[in-house]
């Protein structure tokens, strides 16, 4: 069973997550449910730091043994850091998806594009009715 | 989309299911890289009951056989089988199939699932047009059902529920036995690299087959094995999957097939090979694995000292080994191992090798075909 979704963050429905740290900054990531679907990341494609990016445009992709799968970004504006780890160790996404699995930081252009997505009660209704 | 007897199990079992070639398949149970594991370290069960199952038999069966496989079956000894290939008069390959002698005039033939159609046809025809009446065709591939099981412990498993001694029989040699007591063919082969064995049954009893062999087999590590797990153990096997590597206006001696082909027989096909052998082939199947980051997948173009040489035909990242790997073909030229070669993934060109195949090899010795 996926993990419950913090409800600290908000929910794209593409299954990422963006957590807003102040100063216009969100970490993302995908979700727990997502990384449930895909199974076995072995291979994540990081954007470069300082890339620009719109909102649900493709920021990195994931890779499991059987498929590959765009990441889009749940916020536009310009990409501050990657998680480097993610090269390496690209089950962390498995492991822990909201946490140490974070893919970006992105410095946002327009931060009232938050309020476009949804809130984690929302998202956990919407993987509910797309179960079956 | 058709359902394999093992529909329901699969559903009990939580099984994330795709489409294949028709059928309703299980593509994973748990995970693809657990799943290859399990059947690399203890065993998995499959279920294939979509493959094919044709039944020839009567008078002339062999000859017949003999003139549409590119394989020498003369020799073929009952309770042998055969992989071969069947032709058309391009020489283009119509299937890759497993031809089992099950007795004097007699014989079963296993077709890939999206092809068999096609092949029953072919051969139907064939039959007419080569004037063998005194032989039978018949398609058995809704009442016969099959399940492989792969890996270092299948012999132990199977045991448990075979009457018949598994123990003597030999690589590619099939057995008439009862497993839980139904009146089955049982085959050491398969499709992972691992020892392992082909179960044929009534495809009503299959679901008490599979049930067995979990309840006998998960102490000893048996996991069920889906789709995606048999594609990662077949490409670390360096084995071809009907659509990617091969099809209709692909040779054998394009991919590696050659030995397949006995070109001192007549069979249908032989002159276009006879004349390709005479001319040498233009590409060829490789395999390579990745020494920049990335995974190469099907579809995807090779390129060789800055040009277009070919396309990758299956890829992924092998479990066993903790590599990208992949089979491609390309312009001969670039065939030998060591060679580098780059594949554009994503629009960026990451470099590859070139190596020779199989890329994983089971330790323990094991007698050929």
């Amino acid at each position: 069973m996926a993990k419950p979704n913090p409800t600290d963050r908000k929910y794209t429905k593409e299954h990422e997550w963006a957590l807003d740290q102040g100063n216009n900054v969100v970490v993302m990531g995908i979700t727990d449910h997502a990384q449930e679907l895909l199974t076995d990341i072995v291979y994540v494609e990081l954007p470069k730091v300082g890339k620009k990016i719109r909102q649900m445009e493709t920021v990195a992709v994931v890779e499991s043994v059987k498929s590959v799968s765009d990441v889009y970004s749940p916020v536009s504006g310009e990409v501050i850091e990657v998680n480097q780890r993610l090269e390496n160790e690209p089950e962390l996404i498995n492991k822990d998806a909201f946490g140490e699995g974070w893919i970006a930081r992105i410095r946002m252009d327009q931060p009232a594009e938050l309020h476009n997505l949804m809130e984690a009660s929302v998202y956990e209704a919407m993987i509910k009715e797309t179960a079956h | 989309m058709k359902k394999t007897p093992l529909y329901e199990h699969h559903q009990k079992l939580k099984a994330t299911m795709i489409e294949f070639g028709g059928w309703c398949m299980p593509v994973q149970y748990t995970a693809v890289i657990e799943e290859h594991r399990a059947t690399r370290s203890a065993a998995g069960i499959f279920d294939i009951c979509h493959m094919g199952e044709i039944e020839i038999r009567g008078t002339g069966a062999q000859d017949y056989l003999q003139s549409i496989m590119s394989r020498n079956l003369e020799r073929q000894e009952i309770g042998q089988m055969k992989l071969s290939v069947m032709l058309n008069t391009r020489g283009g390959i119509l299937d890759d199939l497993t031809v089992y002698k099950l007795g004097a005039e007699h014989y079963m033939v296993v077709t890939n699932a999206v092809t068999k159609d096609g092949d029953f046809e072919w051969l139907r025809r064939a039959q007419e047009e080569k004037g063998y009446s005194g032989i039978t065709l018949r398609d058995i591939s809704d009442a016969t059902g099959k399940i492989d099981l792969q890996g270092p412990n299948s012999q132990a498993i199977l045991q448990k529920v075979t009457q018949g001694n598994l123990a003597p029989l030999k690589f590619y040699h099939a057995m008439s036995t009862e497993v839980l007591g139904i009146s089955s063919i049982v085959s050491r082969s398969g499709y992972t690299g691992e020892d392992g064995f082909e179960i044929y049954a009534d495809s009503r009893r299959m679901g008490e087959i599979f049930d067995a062999l979990l309840s006998v087999g998960t102490p000893m590590g048996l996991k069920p094995v889906g789709l995606g797990a048999r594609d990662t153990l077949r490409i670390e096997s360096g084995m071809m999957l009907y659509g990617h590597e091969m099809d209709e206006t692909i040779t054998p001696f394009e991919v590696v097939y050659g030995w397949l082909v006995d070109l001192n027989k007549e069979f249908t096909g032989c002159e276009a090979l006879r004349k390709q052998k005479e001319e040498g082939v233009k590409k060829k199947l490789i395999g390579f694995e990745m020494t920049d980051r990335g995974i190469a997948r099907h579809g995807y173009r090779v390129f060789g000292n800055g040009r277009e040489i070919g396309t990758v035909t299956s890829g992924t990242f092998a479990p066993t080994l903790g590599k990208a790997i992949g089979l491609a073909f390309v312009d001969r030229a670039h065939e030998r191992p060591g060679a580098k070669i780059e594949i554009e993934i994503r629009g960026q060109k990451a470099k590859a090798r070139v190596t020779p195949l199989p890329f994983y090899r089971r330790s323990k010795a094991q007698n050929k075909s």
